[in-house]
């Protein structure tokens, strides 16, 4: 084990590392520059909505579907999976790399693959897919179910494929990493919380995916071998459920599967920013194992009325209701995580705590869509639209960007400056809610979700304006996320240096690693598990110490075995 | 002492540091990644193949003519191709076992003989489609054909999979006399195999 890498070549460094940090920058870095993508569909479409005819209907529909899809696979997921993920495990868990470094690097650059193809089905003739994030058949198997065209929509379904198994790499090297790799001393009831949200997302991704590339390959064989296994013809009765059926036994933990990660960013800062032990450590894994069991069980909340069985909707909406049960939970440990605490509001915590508030809304609201007696009114209205914005935006913009804030320090060695952070935090806040919260109104007043306009609706003519203000609220949002990615930028080279390496006093076991860590983390030390992750002094004996945390660890210097240092001698 | 405390790391702090410890103090007691990795990967397998029968069970209770038409399936090739199956089991526990026993040359062997069982169900396995492609019986025919063709397509091209799987391992272990990827390997054929048992009587005895 070798520290030094001056003598590899640069492509061998930062293109095709094997080295889990660079990696995760790659992943993260990846996934940001597709935000900007996702953004700027939304500002498009968005736009046409304040001003009809802007875009054609049919455009309006493609963006959608780009952005819904570049917003989950390829920016909530590389990011909080791909990039903290990767960034995070083996500093976390005390680990040199992951435990299969070569199948990390394949599963960025399968990714870097499909975002081509994704980039490339836009641009082919005929355009680029137009049937929304859910890819339903018949609108993905029949070219004449829709516009006609099909190369777009081919490769739209390759791209995602690969995406899943960039993903499906990824997943399997963090379970077994996170089962295989932890250092001396850490146990499972040991393991820092994003650690433990990390695994279940992996695992959910891993049970939930798989039933769903099996649906895959039948669509592709409806596609290029000509069979009915979801689409109705004259002779052929296909099922088309079948495919929304496994499609929402992926959907619904999948976005589990971004949103765990998303809690244990929170559950990070939280204890850092309030001087304080997580009020109950315990508690927020076992309701995340729960709630993510619980989660294969609700998906045909999202087809009460696609013409399933009434009496498996009472189930199913019985389930909701239930999974509500250890998120609630899990938020009330999180907000009582506060309480007594001496908060300090650092740029991390106030996006943290932004975030967190933010999924009251969005977990609230899911309520009357789990129900299937309102949601029969407002399924595929704008009250969904708002309602799953309150999660995935909170996720994949909120929660992302205060872990971005928090670990920066550690992984570019440089500081996000604290009043900017601030700032920018209240403005995203305030436009965020400008553009989402008026959509549970619209949605209250029937307003149905995927139109390109109010044109067919009479009834809704009298609440333009309404979308006049979102769309203007999503420019200013925009514009704030653009200063920021400028900023983003510059800090990485030319942000102020970190002094300490640990910067906000935190326990865990990254901090201990040097910002930036080199390469393998550790130099010729080892990382050792000695305490619980979260000690920290507001209550009990560290304060009679006269101590404000103790870090979960200690490094030792691994002494040289007799081999080497003969080699050394020699 | 002193020269062994020295840290080879700029910018850590000094309390950070607890003391000197033995590389053999560290070994850590978890499985080895290999094993944990690849036993995750073949859950994700199971799964995919798990999803297709399902869905086939499914479209099977609305089909009236599915017995009927399983009859029109071959079934002398595909207890054929059962038994190469399970003889590529018998060979893949074999090299198995002599890669742990560090019987090397005989591991080898196995691996090899357990890689000709799959090209021999592969090569079978196409030549039964031909016939039922005379026959015509065509994937889009009715509900059966369009789930015989798409499963057992699948399955065999994992069998492919494995052949080349166990061909590469063979090639990988001359020189590095990994067990672990013997190991796998022998895995992810018993894998196929035990795949093979559910879709046989499937389609072929019902
Ligand atoms: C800049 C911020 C955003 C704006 C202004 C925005 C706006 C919108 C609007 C207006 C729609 C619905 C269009 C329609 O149904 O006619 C939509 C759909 C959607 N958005 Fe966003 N969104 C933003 C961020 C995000 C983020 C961060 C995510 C996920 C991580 C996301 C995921 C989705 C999904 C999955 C859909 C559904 C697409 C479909 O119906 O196929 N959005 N967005
Ligand atoms: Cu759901």
């Amino acid at each position: 084990m070798t520290m030094g890498t001056a003598e590899t070549s640069w492509v061998k460094r930062y293109l095709f590392s094997t080295d889990h940090k660079v990696i995760g920058k790659q992943y993260l870095l990846t996934g940001l520059f597709m935000a900007l993508i996702g953004g700027i569909l939304a500002v498009a479409f968005r736009t046409n909505l304040a001003a009809p005819g802007v875009l054609s209907d049919s455009a309006y529909l493609r963006l959608v579907t780009y952005h819904g899809t570049i917003m989950f696979f390829w920016v909530a997921m590389p990011v909080l999976l791909g990039g903290f993920g990767n960034l995070l495990i083996p500093l976390m868990i005390g680990a040199r790399d992951m435990a299969f470094p070569t199948l990390n690097m394949l599963s960025y650059w399968t990714f870097v693959v499909s975002t081509i193809v994704l980039i490339l089905s836009f641009f082919v003739p005929g355009g680029g897919f137009s049937g929304g994030w859910t890819i339903y058949p018949p609108l993905s198997a029949m070219p004449e179910a829709f516009l006609g065209e099909h190369l777009g929509t081919i490769l739209f379904l390759f791209a995602v494929a690969l995406e899943f198994a960039s993903m499906l790499m990824g997943g399997v090297n963090f379970i077994a990493t996170i089962i295989t790799m932890r250092t001396k001393g850490l146990s499972f009831f040991r393991l820092p919380l994003m650690i433990w949200m990390q695994l279940i997302a992996s695992v959910l991704f891993l049970l939930s995916v798989t039933p769903l590339i099996a649906g895959a390959f039948m669509l592709m064989m409806d596609i290029f071998a000509g069979t009915h296994f979801f689409t109705v013809t004259a002779e052929h009765t296909g099922n088309p459920i079948l495919f929304q059926h496994l499609f929402w036994f992926f959907g619904h933990p999948e976005v589990y599967v971004i949103l765990f990660p998303a809690l244990g960013i929170i559950a990070e800062i939280f204890p850092a920013n309030t001087r304080r032990p997580f009020f109950s450590y315990k508690t927020l894994v076992w309701t995340g194992i729960i709630a993510g069991i619980l989660s294969f069980v609700v998906w045909a909340h999202h087809q009460f009325v696609a013409g399933i069985n009434p009496y498996s909707a009472i189930w199913f909406s019985i389930f909701t209701v239930a999974i509500s049960v250890p998120f609630s939970i899990a938020l009330v440990v999180m907000g009582l995580s506060l309480v007594n605490g001496s908060i300090r509001f650092t740029a991390p915590m106030v996006w943290a705590v932004g975030a967190y508030a933010m999924f009251i809304i969005g977990g609230l609201t899911g309520l009357p869509l789990g129900a299937f007696t309102s949601d029969i009114y407002f399924h595929d209205t704008y009250f969904v639209v708002a309602h799953f914005h309150y999660t995935v935006f909170t996720i994949a913009v909120l929660s992302a960007i205060a872990g971005l804030y928090y670990w920066f320090p550690k992984w570019f060695g440089r500081q996000l400056n604290e009043t900017f952070g601030k700032w920018h935090a209240i403005l995203t806040l305030i436009f965020y809610n400008g553009f989402a919260f008026p959509g549970f109104f619209l949605g209250l007043a029937g307003h149905p979700r995927r139109y390109a306009s109010l044109g067919f609706f009479e009834y809704l003519h009298e609440y333009q304006w309404i979308h006049v203000m979102m769309t203007v609220s999503t420019y200013l949002l925009f514009a704030t996320q653009l200063v920021f990615a400028v900023y983003f930028i510059y800090a990485i080279f030319k942000g102020k240096k970190v002094e300490d390496p640990n910067p906000w006093k935190a326990t865990t076991l990254e901090w201990l690693a040097p910002s930036p860590p080199p390469h393998l983390n550790w130099g010729n030390t080892h990382p050792i598990v000695e305490h619980d992750p979260y000690e920290y002094a507001v209550n009990g004996e560290l304060k009679a110490k006269g101590m404000d945390f103790l870090p979960q660890g200690k490094l030792y210097v691994l002494k040289k075995s007799e081999a080497e240092k003969q080699e050394q001698e020699g | 002492m002193s020269q062994e405390l020295k840290v080879e790391l700029e910018g850590v702090s000094r309390e950070a540091i607890g003391g000197v410890i033995e590389q053999e103090e560290l070994e850590s007691v978890g499985a080895p990644p290999a094993r944990v990795g690849f036993w995750v990967f073949i859950a994700g397998e199971v799964i995919i193949l798990l999803s297709l029968i399902a869905s086939a069970i499914y479209f099977r209770l609305t089909y009236p003519h599915w017995h009927e038409t399983s009859t029109f399936t071959n079934v002398i090739i595909s207890t054929i191709n059962t038994f190469i199956l399970l003889t590529g089991s018998l060979t893949a526990v074999l090299a198995h076992h002599f890669a742990f026993a560090d019987a090397w040359k005989k591991a080898r062997r196995y691996l090899l003989l357990t890689m000709l069982c799959g090209l021999a169900f592969v090569g079978m396995k196409a030549y039964e489609y031909s016939l039922e492609i005379q026959h015509g019986f065509y994937p889009n025919t009715d509900p059966f054909w369009m789930f015989y063709y798409t499963i057992t397509g699948i399955h065999g091209l994992h069998v492919f999979a494995g052949a080349c799987i166990l061909f590469g391992v063979w090639l990988y272990v001359r020189k590095t006399k990994s067990k672990y990827a013997v190991e796998n390997a022998a895995l992810y054929w018993h894998f196929v195999d035990v795949v093979w048992l559910y879709i046989f009587p499937m389609f072929y005895l019902t």
